[in-house]
């Protein structure tokens, strides 16, 4: 069974130091839920709240409806999978496996069956009796997942378990880790700073940043429609043009940038006059284009960096940016036309351009 | 070899292991086999060395357990002294490890950086004292019109003044103090290398701090433990001084017998005899720990 998780105005302070600043949300039942941000946004010190290891020192955490205040980490219907994994190196993998068991006072012959079941549904059958440094990084991984689901958790809390694998696995622990989300329905909440892992795997992200969230939603909206500039540089690449609103009717607003006026969706009714950030994504932007109309930019090229099929053009900053500009081009096997230091333009259809209020940047 | 050959040329490394060798093989090695070979021998005096009284025995050995019986479970006097050595360096051992374990934890795990630097301080310090007036110290606070005393009598905990130096009880907490840090030292130095991650994730997975430590901390403690009883359990057994100062006639340790042996009894071999016996039993016991914590030489040495 799985439960939802509330949190209700959740904020924790360190002496001066507000780790996480009045957070409200509510992570549906059976949902794969993630928090995305740099290290320090507060993420990690959400999740310790959730499990148990630290209570907020204001607002609640409820888990079904119930507050969670003054109850301990070994009380609470959630697991947690530790950044490390923390097995236990002196117990053998079963052992690992049936620690919860254990400590629940079921007898020995039912552990060794449950963790029997479970070896087979992380697909390492028969290897019970094995040490744990006798696993590979992959087979760790799934065991520490079935530590926490043999105590069979409402809700699972993941902390960044991927960042020690390396890249092939981590693609294929990603898949592995929605499949058993899937097919036992809890609810898991999970931590990273890979904006990939949080994009592929989750139903719903929660973007963070110095303590407070930025933005909720399906993975599709956190990339599309960023809804803040921190979100909007974080969350993928994006180009960046600073200005003033100078006009906005219908939808559409134009900023005047050093670079030039440029037109773009005015998804946040910005009036006249107000400072405002105009986002392009470099998939969106184009070589010589035909329907950009003023939006226009022309630069001398910096460098190519050729991907294979497709390349990263990159174009030196424009006036009144510290950003280089970049343009992803496909490979139609004319790359070979743009020499560094040739003066090239480029531009974007207003409904590609994004304007937001003026705001904090992620770092790069 | 060939290493340190290539660090400090031939001349300096032939004169290192050159002065290592005499001081093991002149200083160790040599008093030890003439002590086995002491041991061998019956007492005979001066005079009559290598005479026909002079052969080789194992008498001196055999007579600690001589007039043994089992059945009724009368023991000789040495032999009896012999058994108390083993239990109350044992108990010494144990309640080392019961006073130690809780301090390591909190000192290697629990404290700030800075209070578990101020607290090793403290626990150090005293023992620059040395070890002589360390133990007259308990002396002077065990004593029956002394400080211990007055203070539980002073809080109401105790009617009248307790004999602690009387029986067992003045020498036990003695050498537990004596030997504290050699207990402690191990302990900390395990337990400081445990991932807390594991301590939380078995909180996590709902076990209780008893189980914790039964579980996680403890089974990762092993080597410590190890090198902790077996340290502590080898100085209790042959201390000398804490038995003499704060025992009892009725409390002597074996170390005592042993120096009655030579000193009063003027008996060397039966003396060396009596200190072979006690070695082996010191090796016996470091084996026996090795057994238990399932640990070798090596990860004692760590």
């Amino acid at each position: 069974m799985s439960r939802d998780v509330e949190l209700d105005h959740v904020t924790m302070r360190f002496g001066d130091f507000t780790a996480v600043n009045d957070v409200s949300l509510h992570i549906k039942a059976g949902e794969f839920f993630s928090f995305l941000g740099p290290s320090g946004c507060g993420k990690t010190t959400i999740l310790r709240m959730i499990s148990g290891f630290m209570d907020p020192t204001g607002g609640a955490i409820r888990i079904g409806g119930q507050d969670m205040r003054g109850i301990g980490p070994n009380k609470r219907p959630t697991a947690l999978i530790f950044q490390n994994l923390a097995l236990f190196p002196m117990m053998s993998v079963a052992d690992n496996i049936a620690f919860g068991l254990e400590m629940r006072g079921v007898d020995k012959a039912a552990r060794r069956k449950r963790a029997e079941e479970l070896l087979d549904l992380i697909a390492l059958p028969g290897s019970g009796d094995k040490r744990i440094d006798e696993l590979s990084g992959g087979q760790k991984q799934r065991v520490a997942i079935a530590r926490a689901l043999a105590v069979e958790p409402q809700v699972m809390l993941l902390d960044e378990p991927l960042s020690a694998l390396d890249l092939k696995l981590r693609q294929h622990m990603r898949a592995e880790l929605r499949a058993i989300q899937r097919r036992t329905g809890l609810t898991f909440i999970y931590i990273t700073h890979d904006q990939g892992e949080a994009l592929t795997m989750s139903d719903r992200v929660a973007v963070m940043s110095r303590g407070r969230i930025e933005q909720v939603g399906p993975s599709a909206s956190i990339y599309d429609a960023p809804e803040t500039p921190f979100v909007a540089t974080f969350v993928g690449e994006n180009n960046v043009f600073r200005g003033k609103v100078t006009a906005a009717a219908d939808g559409l607003a134009r900023v005047e940038t050093p670079a030039g006026v440029l037109l773009g969706r005015n998804a946040r009714g910005m009036s006249v006059g107000s400072d405002a950030l105009i986002f392009v994504r470099p998939e969106r932007m184009r070589l010589d284009p035909a329907d950009a109309g003023d939006n226009r930019v022309t630069r001398p090229v910096a460098h190519l960096d050729f991907e294979g099929s497709f390349a990263n053009l990159v174009l030196s900053a424009p006036e009144g940016s510290p950003r280089p500009i970049l343009v992803q081009l496909a490979n139609d096997g004319r790359l070979g036309s743009l020499q560094p230091g040739a003066e090239r333009t480029v531009g974007f259809a207003p409904a590609d351009g994004l304007v937001l209020p003026a705001g904090e940047l992620a770092k790069d | 070899m060939s290493e340190l050959v290539k660090r400090y040329g031939l001349g300096i490394t032939t004169a290192m292991v050159l002065v290592t060798a005499f001081w093991l093989i002149v200083m160790v090695v040599l008093p030890a086999l003439v002590m086995v070979e002491y041991s061998f021998h019956t007492n005979v005096p001066v005079t009559k060395r290598g005479g026909p009284e002079d052969y080789y025995t194992l008498d001196n050995y055999l007579s600690l357990v001589r007039g043994t019986d089992w059945s009724t479970w009368t023991f000789p006097n040495d032999f009896r002294v012999f058994l108390r050595t083993i239990w109350g360096a044992a108990l010494v051992t144990l309640l080392s490890l019961v006073v130690c374990y809780p301090v390591a934890w909190y000192v290697a795990k629990l404290a700030k950086p800075q209070r578990a630097a101020m607290l090793l301080l403290l626990l150090v310090i005293p023992f620059w004292v040395n070890e002589i007036l360390r133990t007259f110290a308990w002396y002077i606070i065990l004593a029956y019109q002394g400080p211990l005393n007055a203070a539980l009598l002073g809080i109401g905990i105790l009617e009248k003044p307790v004999r602690w130096l009387s029986g067992s009880g003045g020498v036990l907490i003695g050498m537990v103090y004596a030997f504290l840090l050699f207990m402690m030292f191990p302990l900390i130095n395990a337990i400081e290398t445990l991932d807390m991650n594991q301590v939380e994730a078995a909180e996590d997975l709902g076990a209780p701090w008893w189980q914790i430590h039964r579980r996680i901390v403890i089974p990762h403690a092993k080597p410590g433990i190890a090198v902790g009883c077996i340290m502590v359990f080898v100085l209790a057994a042959s201390s000398y001084i804490v038995p003499s100062l704060l025992g009892s006639p009725g409390t002597r340790w074996f170390t005592e017998t042993i120096y009655v042996w030579f000193f009063e009894g003027q008996n060397w071999p039966r003396g060396s005899a009596y200190a072979f016996i006690l070695l082996g039993l010191c090796v016996g016991f470091i084996m026996l720990m090795m057994r238990i914590f399932r640990v070798g030489l090596a990860d004692i040495a760590k």
